[in-house]
């Protein structure tokens, strides 16, 4: 197990809990999660649907405050979207304003963060260009297809220069054949750019072809189940990676953890 | 275009039908002479200085109500609407004063400023300032979860959300509520040169009345209908070019 501790640690989130009202009608989201991600890493989130994976990410951009334990950022408590991170939400129809064109929704945030003229234009350009969108900054992003808008989405947060990326399901509502394009250009960008990213995903497939390592969450109240090392090289390819019997031997393990997670809420509910 | 022709058609069908009712006496024409008698009746007022300088004196009046409604409404609605705790303290107080018709402050209109153009101007403001905050309320209320958790994840100041995500989430509603306002000022302002004498077409209306002048009667009555129809278009106008990148926009322009 790679956790915790480490000197070039970024992310460490301590005993998360979060509990959504108070008294009997409330509901235990998380219940102790507790995990950190060292500088650079690729780390992806699964887990059954339900099981507070967004909670998690939403509590970690400082956009949800936990009821106990602690998200820190370079040491740093997390108690508001802290600097340096940005989020790619799965919903991209709805975080892109569609009264703004293509190129003005990625340079607004530039533009609070207080970046010079000329360096908004260059950054715009060339994250547009990274997410192979340089021919439509003028179009409004209701003009293009899911999949471009959530590469408008993509690029809004690489040209915002963040040390961390939060991804929350950002391929949930794409076609499959967009889903594996975006997969290798987020991998790309990774590698590129040197950030730390954060992937929530249901999808296992997905989380073990892009991430170093693989959270399994437990359904609701969610735990940490298993930290996964995806001991894949490094250079992935859709059609190679996913015909490794490695990759097949590692969505065997996640996929029964997720079986493992559905049966113990059953289990729990006939219980009760 | 069919919808056009037709609706032509329509205007055409009522004047000849507002031109033979009186001549086949099912009303008396006394008090509905035919169209072409308004039509005539309106032509002669065209050209006095008095029809002109009383239409020029409705404009102003509900152009200076409307722009003082809406600038009082879209400010209010903005900083209510964004704290929600003086969002919760106003709104009875809100639902109390909103529907009390303009009308029933004409006494007080009166003793305030007489029969000067402010009389009528209050009432004006008053009522189409309701229109426009309650639009503006809703708009402030419908800004998307997502789109403010990416403004706070971009580390928006307030500023800026007001600005960049509260105001064009709002614009579409404040559109709405200036068209809304502008059809409510305007009634406001002929009721208020009817009632109270204050300057302008409605008080030419009423002067025709007392001098029994129908046919010119129903010619301005015509002009005042005319207005609306025009207030009502430029609205629409006004909301197609702001509004480009709305859904409801969208679709109009795209078929």
């Amino acid at each position: 197990m790679t956790t915790t501790t480490s000197t070039d640690e970024l992310l460490s989130v301590r005993g998360l809990r979060k509990v959504y009202g108070s008294g009997p009608g409330a509901t235990e989201a998380v219940r102790d999660l507790t995990f950190a991600t060292r500088a650079g890493e690729m780390v992806c989130i699964v887990g059954p649907s339900g099981a507070g994976k967004t909670t998690l990410l939403r509590c970690i951009a400082g956009l949800l405050p936990p009821t106990s334990g602690e998200v820190t950022l370079d040491r740093h408590p997390v108690s508001g979207p802290p600097e340096g991170m940005a989020v790619v939400f799965q919903d991209y129809a709805r975080s892109l304003f569609p009264w703004l064109t293509v190129a003005q929704n990625v340079d607004l945030p530039l533009r609070e963060k207080g970046v010079a003229r000329a360096e908004r234009r260059r950054l715009v350009a060339e994250s547009l260009d990274a997410v192979g969108l340089a021919d439509v900054p003028n179009s409004y992003p209701w003009q293009l297809s899911g999949g471009m808008q959530q590469r408008v989405a993509i690029a809004r947060a690489v040209a915002y220069e963040p040390r961390i990326l939060l991804m929350d399901e950002p391929f949930a509502a794409v076609d499959a054949q967009t889903r594996a394009d975006l997969e290798d250009l987020v991998r790309d960008l990774w590698h590129r750019l040197g950030i730390t990213l954060l992937f929530v995903t249901h999808d296992i497939d997905e989380a073990i072809y892009l991430g170093q390592r693989v959270l399994v969450l437990s359904a609701r109240p969610t735990v940490v189940l298993e930290d996964v090392t995806v001991d894949l090289p490094e250079t992935r390819d859709q059609l190679t990676t996913r015909n490794d019997p490695r990759f097949h031997a590692l969505r065997t393990h996640v996929h029964g953890l997720v079986q493992q997670a559905k049966r113990g809420e059953a289990a729990r509910r006939a219980a009760a | 275009m069919r919808n056009a022709l037709l609706g032509l058609a329509g205007v055409a069908a009522f004047l000849l039908l507002l031109e033979t009712v009186p001549h086949t006496g099912l009303v008396d024409d006394r008090y509905l002479p035919p169209f072409s008698e308004m039509a005539r009746a309106l032509g002669d007022s065209a050209g006095t200085a008095e029809f002109w300088q009383a239409l020029g004196d409705t404009l102003r009046t509900w152009g200076t109500g409307l722009a003082l409604a809406f600038a009082a409404g879209t400010a209010a609605g903005m900083v209510i609407g964004s704290v929600p705790a003086l969002r919760d303290a106003t709104a009875s107080t809100i639902e109390f004063l909103r529907p009390i018709p303009a009308v029933a402050l004409i006494p007080l209109a009166v003793l305030l400023y007489g029969t000067g153009m402010e009389a009528t101007l209050i009432l004006v403001v008053y009522s189409a300032f309701w229109q426009v905050l309650m639009q503006v309320l809703a708009g402030v209320a419908d800004v998307d979860p997502v789109a403010r958790d990416t403004a706070r994840s971009f580390r928006f100041r307030h500023r800026t959300r007001a600005l960049r995500l509260v105001w064009p989430t709002t614009l579409p509603y404040a559109v709405t509520g200036f068209r809304l306002a502008a059809s409510v000022a305007l009634i406001l302002t002929i009721t208020g040169e009817l009632i109270i004498g204050t300057p302008g077409l409605g008080r030419l209306i009423a002067v025709a009345q007392t001098s029994g002048a129908v046919a010119p009667l129903y010619g301005l009555v015509i002009v005042t209908g005319l207005l609306g129809v025009v207030v009502n278009l430029s609205a629409r106008l006004l909301e197609r070019r702001v509004l480009r990148w709305h859904p409801s926009v969208r679709q109009e322009t795209a078929r």
